[in-house]
């Protein structure tokens, strides 16, 4: 029996079931235990689950992130909340350089099973330090995995398998204006893999790629685009690395058109990566030059129309697909 | 009863803090009950002592820093009224052009270096400040802020370390409000009395009540002169209270309202006004004429923010570089 929960309970379900499974799972943060989360995602869990294993922590992110990743060479398994991604910046030093080396240099001996989770890229007018969409940042790094849902449902499945399955550093990418969003989780559980996209809506006309709440703007232009009788198919990254790309090209060697609709800022992006990839798999199949939307070349400013400007919408979604269909206003 | 302070310092004392109140609870509620501004808004209302005694303790050249709670210390700094309301606005005459919000106040003419959103990066950033000072040869130093929850970041100890080596002429200045968001002070260290901290490192410290501009003013004049003569930093821990929640959305269940009353008691605008009654610094006419300045100034402020403009769509890719002709991708 599906129930339909906002995906903060979905984050929280996961994390609730499997620290029942397995009680080397702990989870650290600012605020995350007697305040119930900044973003509530942890609600009630200090009382289930105490305070040995429900972790306040100081605003030391370095020094939090080290205590984490060093528990996790031995054997316990820690999930870390940053209170969003832009404040674990001051930890990328352990992330980059400890965990996600450590059984390359140690030379298979050293694993690091820690899933590293938060609210991740902009949230409205929350202005430049608060606004970083960081996938591209971790996407670049080997020996991490960077997973990034757009929905509670994929969202549960995928941290669940992180938690319990992955022996190898986890970034998971969550976001403040989607944690209040509903959607149908099953009662049964369920684990997702980490590694494959997800057709969310099927089409044949073009391939649209997005991941994380983007997702939004995709499938909004795919459905104004259905008005105009153009059948786009949408396909929802959730995990950024490993990058599930044959998906991308079975779609277009359908659709023979690709546009990548993504937060992130454009040099050295997600898009960035997918059009090599799929120009260098799939270039007899396509018909049009690869295109994209990611934010602006620019740190986001506060004013509301700058925000609007800076980000990916419908409307500007709706036009590049209508460019690579050569389709006329 | 005499005082150490004069009658214009007293009454600059009161109109500050009043322009600081007065300021704050209008632009809430032009957030809550209008929704023209947005983002996170932290408010400085019970802190506003800090400010005005680090003014009368500081010359106009002497740099601040501080996070984003940092209304107060902008006004306090001269950054006007209206440029401050039209930043909160998103307008493009405030003072970052609409780009910064309330977290990101700034006026360089003001030697108001910000408004910074990374709990305690400006712990770093301030001492480098003082540190172009010394460099070049002025007597200037740098007041910087930052809130009890910062102190636990690893930037406090690196920095301290480094202003002493180097005899930096900065103050550092942990506004202690007891609270980090939800998490009050005992909840994360060993060490709950944050001057401490400055022990390992030699540093003279000092801790003061902040809800007094008396205390403020005097243990601020002490380590800047400190600085000025060049013998290094100085950490002030000054216990003072916010009335408000951390930010405009949090229900404050960590604390009780008896709490926040018995603050309340010991208000610091109200203590100012005590002190220049007791003096007979000015009559209750005078500080109605003080408190119609303000209002006005306030209610300008506002007007001047609706009627402002928009920033201009270009302006998305302006003052990301210096060079103008930088070349940005536009897909
Ligand atoms: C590095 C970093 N971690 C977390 C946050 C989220 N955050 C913003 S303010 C705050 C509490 C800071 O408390 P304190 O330093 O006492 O300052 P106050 O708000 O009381 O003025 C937190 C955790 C942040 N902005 N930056
Ligand atoms: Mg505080």
């Amino acid at each position: 029996m599906a129930r339909s929960i906002a995906f903060r309970e979905a984050l929280r379900e996961a994390m609730n079931e499997e620290f029942r499974r397995d009680d080397r799972v702990f989870l650290m943060g600012e605020e995350v235990a007697e305040y119930n989360g900044a973003y509530k995602v942890s609600q009630g869990m200090l009382d289930e689950f105490g305070d040995k294993r429900v972790i306040d922590t100081p605003i030391s992110e370095l020094g939090f992130a080290a205590v984490a990743v060093g528990a996790a060479q031995n054997g316990l398994r820690p999930i870390v909340e940053f209170m969003t991604w832009n404040f674990a910046v001051l930890a990328l030093d352990q992330i980059l350089n400890t965990a996600s080396k450590m059984l390359a240099m140690s030379g298979g001996q050293l694993s690091c099973p820690i899933v590293f989770r938060g609210p991740n890229g902009s949230a409205g007018q929350l202005g430049a330090q608060h606004s970083t969409a960081f996938e591209s940042y971790y996407a670049n790094i080997p020996g991490l995995k960077v997973v990034s849902p757009s929905n509670g449902y994929d969202a549960k499945g995928l941290l669940k398998q992180a938690i319990r399955y992955e022996e190898d550093p986890i970034i998971f990418m969550e976001s403040e204006v989607m944690y209040g969003e509903k959607s149908e989780v099953p009662e049964e559980e369920y684990y997702i893999p980490i590694g494959k996209a997800d057709v969310k809506k099927a089409g044949s006309d073009v391939t649209i790629v997005s991941f994380n709440k983007m997702m939004k703007v995709a499938l909004g232009a795919a459905s104004e685009l259905e008005k105009e009788g153009v059948n786009a198919e949408v396909i929802d990254l959730r995990s950024i690395r490993p990058l599930d790309w044959m998906t991308i090209l079975e779609s277009v060697k359908k659709t023979n058109r690709l546009v990548i609709v993504e937060e992130q800022w454009p040099f050295a992006s997600i898009s960035s990566e997918i059009a090599y990839r799929i120009q260098k798999e799939g270039f007899d199949y396509l018909d049009a030059p690869i295109r994209r939307i990611t934010a602006a070349d620019a740190p986001l400013h506060y004013a509301p129309n700058l925000v609007a400007l800076a980000l990916p919408d419908v409307e500007r979604t709706v036009k590049l697909v209508k460019e690579v269909m050569y389709m006329k206003k | 009863m005499a005082t150490k302070f004069s009658k214009e310092t007293y009454l600059y004392w009161y109109e500050l803090m009043q322009l600081i109140r007065q300021f704050e609870l209008k632009a809430e509620e032009k957030y809550k009950m209008e929704g023209k501004i947005r983002g996170f808004f932290h408010a400085y209302v019970g802190q506003e002592a800090i400010a005005a005694g680090c003014m009368t303790a500081t010359k106009p050249e002497d740099a601040f820093i501080t996070a984003y709670r940092d209304h107060g210390l902008a006004l306090a700094k001269g950054i006007s009224a209206k440029a401050c309301m039209a930043e909160l606005y998103g307008k493009a005459t405030g003072c970052a052009k609409g780009k910064g919000g309330s977290m990101h106040f700034f006026g360089k003419e003001e030697r108001f270096f910000g408004g910074h959103g990374i709990v305690g990066a400006q712990i770093g950033t301030g001492a480098g400040i003082a540190f172009a000072e010394k460099y070049k040869g002025t007597d200037a130093v740098c007041l910087t802020f930052f809130g009890d929850g910062a102190a636990r970041q690893g930037m406090l100890h690196e920095t301290f370390n480094l202003a002493m080596l180097w005899k930096l002429p900065v103050i550092f200045i942990c506004e202690n409000n007891n609270y980090a968001m939800g998490t009050s002070v005992e909840r994360t260290s060993n060490v709950v009395d944050i001057y401490k901290l400055a022990d390992a490192y030699e540093m003279p410290a000092d801790s003061i009540d902040g809800m007094s501009a008396e205390a403020v003013h005097e243990s601020i004049a002490r380590a800047v002169k400190r600085a000025r003569e060049g013998d290094g930093p100085t950490l002030i821990e000054i216990k003072t209270y916010r009335y408000k929640g951390h930010s405009i959305s949090d229900p404050q269940k960590y604390r009780t309202k008896d709490e926040v009353d018995e603050y309340k008691q010991r208000d610091p605008i109200e203590q100012v006004l005590k002190s220049i009654f007791d003096n007979k610094f000015a009559t209750q006419e005078e500080i109605d004429a003080i408190n119609k300045r303000v209002e006005a100034q306030v209610e300008e402020s506002v007007t001047f923010a609706e009627e402002s403009p928009w920033p201009d769509d270009s302006e998305v890719l302006k003052d990301i570089y210096v060079d103008q002709n930088y070349p940005f991708i536009v897909d």
